[in-house]
């Protein structure tokens, strides 16, 4: 194993005496996390979520409104105080060494954390003088981050008068003025149009080809699944399960077949066959005539089509559906997601 | 995804960062001047901030030299040198409330937020707008002075009288903002902070020898202006101002500030620690 490039330097007998002073931190993750709790008043917000994000990864923490995600990325952001547990940025004590952390993260929260009464470069400006950036140099590194996130025609408006994916786009760079080793992005695309959101995934992805560490919090599955690496599910204050996309998807396992048929076919035939096929019991279908059924296998999908065109039962429309976030929480909490308790929604801001 | 990490890569992992383990004072400097500029900026942007210190001042004086000059001076020539200082602490002093509600207000801001995620000093949010202020107490100043030479006032102390005047007019804005920054810090909502600091506003405006003579009030009131160090800061403006004299009263007036100050600053910044 060639020395240079192993993730323990420090282990190997390479005399390079840069590398094994780095080694010491460089082998901390990027976050580490053990029983990380919030309470707010007998409501515990946060309660007990270990995380390890490792340097260089998209790291998703998805769950639904109120489940915790804002509260854990504050607390570890150093912008809430931890009440339990302990947290570790690069092996930097959140509580202890918090001016240390901040000067390795970046922070863009769910809601615009720019000044409104600036001027998209005035705001990059300020943030470059803020870090310690000369007043030359602030201006310059904000003119290159307005040209990158394509905002170089706004730059001289108030944010105010900001579209929502200009102000999310402005608000990630001016957390990117020192180039931040780890980004927290919270719910980087809540709110965006279709078009914005994938340009905000391109650019996250981009971030991270650069060297970044990304922590981002999400409610859709779809933007973990497109983004991240890994995975940790949060609900009501705790993890339900973590892993890669695919290990998770694995773990509900299965995705179904949606079949809408002709009105007047005999649905209950329909029906029988699918279920002959798949071992399942079909749902019927809340409007008009259909079902769907739970598959095992993807494959399944085109048996039973081909049972009902066999028996020449006609369809509509059939779609094989991914597990969404709703069928996730329900099979990993018994409860759906879209419901969250007062108290929890209360507390996620 | 692969964990392999090239120590080499050393300009932009985490590792090679140095990391600080507080804020110099040069920089904190630097940072609460980026700030203070942010404050000018607002200040220029959202010209109704201004207000209190440009209209409020040419109100005031308008207001009480007509009103009062009769019944309390005879006239309004003899009136105005007494009425003018007092005047000039009293828009500081209304200027200075504004300190505690703006921070309220910027605490509630999202990009309070980022100021709080940044390593940057954790004064400098405060201090910034301290800083910028003094643009507010000076403005209010000028304003009241420019208002009474108009309608007559002629300051016996000369410019250097005057302008001695106009710092410890200034200094006193400062001084006691502190207090109001402290309710900033303490309050819930902006209204709130507006609606405090009044109760503290107006009797140190109103029971102090500002605007009548002491030798008119009852014993126990006559005590309560002594003690109001905006009652030493009016007898020092007018040493300054109308007889451009150094009295003791200046050093009273100095004296009392710097007590508030130093009474308020770490109150403030405590509890804006707190909070932050």
């Amino acid at each position: 194993m060639p020395t240079e490039t192993t993730t323990r330097p420090g282990r190997s007998n390479s005399g390079a005496r840069q590398a094994s002073a780095a080694s010491s931190l460089s082998i901390a993750p990027a976050v580490e996390a053990h029983g990380l709790t919030k309470t707010f008043g007998a409501n515990r917000a946060v309660d007990g979520i270990d995380l390890t994000v490792r340097e260089g990864e998209i790291f998703g923490v998805l769950g639904p409104n109120g489940a915790g995600k804002t509260v854990t990325l504050n607390m570890l952001a150093t912008l809430l105080p931890i009440d339990g547990g302990e947290a570790r940025i690069f092996g930097h004590d959140v509580r202890s060494e918090s001016h240390a952390v901040r000067q390795l993260i970046g922070v863009t929260g769910q809601y615009a954390s720019v000044d409104e009464d600036l001027t998209g470069r005035e705001n990059l400006w300020l943030f470059g003088r803020l870090q310690g950036l000369s007043s030359k140099k602030a201006r310059s590194t904000g003119d290159d981050l307005l040209a990158k996130f394509d905002l170089t025609e706004a730059a001289h408006r108030p944010i105010s008068q900001f579209s929502g994916g200009m102000r999310r786009r402005l608000d990630l760079a001016a957390s990117l003025i020192t180039r931040p080793a780890l980004i927290f992005l919270d719910e980087p695309t809540t709110g965006l149009d279709p078009r914005t959101r994938g340009q905000m995934w391109d650019t996250i992805r981009d971030l991270v080809a650069e060297g970044s560490t990304i922590l981002l919090t999400t409610q859709y599955l779809d933007e973990a699944d497109a983004l991240a690496g890994r995975i940790a599910m949060i609900d009501r204050g705790r993890k339900i399960a973590e892993g890669t996309p695919a290990e998770l998807k694995a773990k509900i396992g299965k995705s179904s077949l949606r079949v809408q048929l002709v009105e007047g076919v005999d649905t209950a035939q329909a029906t029988a066959l699918a279920a002959d096929l798949t071992r399942e019991t079909p749902i019927p279908a809340a409007t008009g005539s259909g079902f769907s059924v739970m598959l095992s296998d993807a494959n399944q999908a085109a048996d039973v089509l081909i049972a009902l065109r066999n028996h020449h039962v006609d369809i509509t429309h059939a779609t094989v559906e991914q597990p969404s976030l709703d069928d996730v929480f329900l099979a990993l909490t018994g409860h759906p997601s879209e419901t969250p308790t007062p108290e929890s929604k209360a507390c996620d801001s | 995804m692969s964990a392999t990490i090239d120590p080499t890569r050393a300009t932009s992992g985490p590792s090679a960062r140095a990391v600080q383990a507080s804020v110099p004072l040069r920089a904190t400097l630097t940072q609460t001047s980026a700030l203070a500029w942010r404050a000018l900026i607002k200040m220029r942007r959202i010209p109704e901030q201004l207000v209190d210190v440009t209209a409020m001042p040419v109100l005031f004086t308008v207001m009480f030299g007509f009103m009062f000059a009769g019944a309390i001076s005879g006239s309004r020539a003899s009136y105005l040198p007494i009425l003018i200082p007092g005047i000039i602490a009293m828009t500081t002093i209304t200027a200075s409330v504004a300190a505690g509600v703006q921070l309220r207000e910027d605490m509630d801001k999202g990009v309070f937020d980022r100021f709080r995620s940044l390593p940057i000093a954790r004064i400098a949010p405060l201090a910034g707008p301290m800083m910028a202020d003094l643009v507010r107490y000076a403005l209010a100043t000028s304003i009241t002075l420019i208002v009474g030479a108009l309608m007559g006032y002629r300051p016996g102390g000369g410019i250097l009288g005057v302008a001695a005047g106009m710092v410890l007019a200034v200094i006193t804005g400062w001084c006691l903002a502190w207090i109001f920054l402290w309710i900033g810090t303490l309050a819930k909502t902006a209204g709130a902070v507006q609606g405090m600091s009044m109760m503290i506003m107006f009797p140190l405006a109103f029971l102090s020898n500002a605007f009548v003579p002491v030798n008119t009030l009852p014993e126990w009131l006559q005590t309560v202006t002594r003690v109001n160090p905006v009652s030493h800061v009016v007898s020092a403006l007018r040493d300054l101002m109308n007889n451009g004299a150094l009295t003791a009263q200046v050093g009273w007036a100095l004296l009392g500030c710097a007590t508030v100050a130093a009474i308020f600053i770490p109150l403030a910044v405590r509890s804006y620690s707190r909070r932050v």
